[in-house]
């Protein structure tokens, strides 16, 4: 298997604080990755410097081959690298079926047409209807975002990246603050995206991290400490130490 | 690719022209009639709205606050006053030339207004307008300064309508304008374009996310909103045959923020009935006691802004009617 996303010594400071040490991590095309470590591990930095949203202070991201350490985020979504947002980053007046349309329509290169109403370019429409199906999110299509439960609203955090069409989905936290049962039902529908998707999932629950990743990586103090599959990982006893070790006993 | 069962209509048919929207457009028309002997000021409410709606294009669709856009209105105003001056009297080609200087203008100081949060862009914006307010104050040669651009000879609109004492092919004149470039805008807010303005408006550090360029798209509708703003300016040299300075004054951007907001941002509608609204309260009030208007546009404003967010368009929306879409 080749590399699809990779990071060469990848580096973020903050002031004097080092929120990503020297980072080289290389995801598998197909992965089912799973990134983890204790609160301020630098996790979601790691994935702001992988989508672009922070410019690293040293060392390269490099992207099916390419370097795309300075393309700007919209570049890298284009080129198929796609994530989600730990804290809920929605369209808070659009209705759930405008908000998926508006990312179809990006991705299909529609943005700058400004002629033709939306509802009239049906082929983006229906798209955003079929991706709400599958989701389940289709009675509330027509209601407004900001008027949503939580739990449906980070199924639309998702909905946006899959409306993006990713090679690369990065997923973090999905379901942070979700109910147990809707949260199982989150990760239902992230385990059948289709293994043409490469996923990199950035989540706490370790039972849920042990059945859905083939591979995981410790990040502890912005550094990555081992990385290996679950069941190494599981018996490290570093990894127990720094991170596991409440989890595991708790 | 009908396997989903869901009614798509709302989005389908957002973009449908509704009953009240017909309505509307006849009242500028009935106005003919009805208030003919007030004709100019009624194209003075047309440019106004026009002048408005190029602001919320700016503000109302894409989030860019702004509290100089008469800057944009100003440079449309000279365009069309010099061109008149020096020979290009035709009223179209004017506004053209007034659209393409404020477009060039705006599309310059866009890159100014990408970064930074609300207030840098009303501090950018303002101190953009107020360089070019005493610029003109200084180039007396072009811009006659305080006395005003003199000499303005307008065409007939179309070698066909020359504008008449009575201001009757000013209105009708300003009206067209207003509407195309309405119709125009409408087309673009409703587009897949309008919408990424949306989406930058409602969540600026989502849509990178989602692949959209939010710069390129900030510097196209900065540019619009200036072409737009530009069109007023020039429809109200043509209209009065003069430019004075204050085309470019910081009061004209300060009141259009307000009349948005009294109108309501981000529907179109709420730029041209709060122009309305203002402007026949300032005709009708400022007459009984210019006082008394300050007053009562103070308090308007203090309370729409704090019990009225959607302004007078977020109050009509509340009014049972039938048939009203849901917005
Ligand atoms: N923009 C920033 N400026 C300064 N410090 C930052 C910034 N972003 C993150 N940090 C710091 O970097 C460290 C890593 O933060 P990060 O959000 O990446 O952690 P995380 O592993 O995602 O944690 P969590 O599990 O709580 O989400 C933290 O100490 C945080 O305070
Ligand atoms: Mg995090």
């Amino acid at each position: 298997m080749s590399a699809v996303l990779e990071t060469r010594d990848l580096s973020k400071q903050f002031g004097g604080f080092i929120a990503c040490n020297n980072v080289s991590l290389s995801i598998e095309a197909g992965a089912r990755h799973a990134l983890i470590g204790p609160n301020g591990a630098g996790k979601t930095t790691l994935i702001n410097l992988l989508t672009g949203f922070l410019e690293p202070s040293a060392g390269d991201v490099f992207l099916k081959g390419d370097n795309v350490t300075h393309l700007a985020q919209h570049q890298r979504v284009k080129r198929g690298l796609v994530r989600t947002f730990q804290i809920n980053q929605l369209f808070a007046e659009m209705t759930v079926l405008e908000s998926v349309t508006l990312s179809v329509c990006e991705r299909l290169g529609l943005g700058w047409s400004w002629w033709k109403p939306v509802g009239a370019h049906t082929a983006a429409i229906d798209e955003a209807a079929e991706l709400l199906a599958t989701l389940h999110l289709l009675d509330v299509a027509h209601t407004q975002t900001r008027s949503l439960a939580y739990g449906r609203q980070r199924m639309i955090e998702i909905a946006l990246a899959l409306a993006a069409k990713p090679q690369v989905l990065l997923l973090d936290e999905p379901a942070a603050g979700v109910p147990t049962d809707e949260s199982r039902e989150l990760f239902a529908t992230i385990a059948r995206l289709p293994r043409e998707v490469t996923i990199v999932l950035i989540e706490h629950d370790m039972d849920l991290v042990f059945r859905f990743a083939d591979k995981i990586s410790v990040l502890v103090g912005g550094a990555l400490l081992t990385e290996d599959v679950p069941e190494v990982i599981a018996k490290d006893r570093r990894v127990r130490e720094v991170y596991l070790g409440e989890a595991l006993d708790g | 690719m009908a396997s989903v069962k869901l009614d798509l209509a709302p989005l389908r048919q957002a973009a449908a022209w509704h009953w009240a929207e017909y309505a509307f457009w006849l009242m500028p028309v009935l106005a003919y009639f009805a208030f003919g002997e007030n004709l100019s000021l009624l194209s003075q409410i047309a440019i106004a709205a026009l002048f408005c709606l190029s602001l919320d294009l700016i503000l109302g669709y894409a989030g860019i606050v702004s509290l100089g856009h008469a800057a944009f209105f100003g440079l449309g105003a000279y365009a069309a006053g010099l061109l008149a001056k020096y020979g290009w009297g035709d009223p179209l080609l004017g506004l053209a030339g007034a659209a393409a200087f404020a477009a060039a203008a705006g599309f310059v100081t866009s890159f100014l207004v990408l970064r930074g949060s609300d207030l840098t862009r009303l501090m950018v914006t303002l101190g953009v307008a107020m360089m070019l307010f005493e610029a003109a104050n200084k180039l007396t040669d072009f811009t006659g300064g305080v006395d005003g651009l003199q000499g303005v000879e307008v065409k007939p609109v179309l070698g066909m309508f020359g504008f008449d004492l009575y201001g009757k092919t000013a209105y009708w004149y300003s009206l067209a304008v207003l509407f195309v470039m309405f119709w125009l805008a409408r087309r673009l807010v409703h587009s897949p374009f309008g919408l990424s303005l949306r989406g930058i408006r409602q969540n600026v550090g989502r849509m990178p996310a989602i692949g959209a360029p939010v710069n390129g798209r900030l510097v196209v509708i900065y540019t619009i909103g200036a072409a737009y703003a530009g069109v007023a300016g020039g429809l109200l040299t043509q209209t009065t045959q003069f430019v004075s300075l204050d085309v470019l004054s910081f009061s004209r951007s300060a009141e259009l923020l307000l009349i948005l907001v009294l109108g309501g941002t981000g529907r179109l509608y709420g730029a041209l009935i709060g122009s309305m609204v203002f402007m026949a309260a300032h005709h009708f009030l400022s007459d009984i006691n210019p006082q008394y208007w300050q007053f009562w546009l103070g308090a308007a404003l203090v309370v729409i802004v704090l019990f009225a967010r959607d302004g007078i368009m977020g109050l009509l929306g509340k009014l049972p009617v039938p048939g009203r879409k849901p917005s």
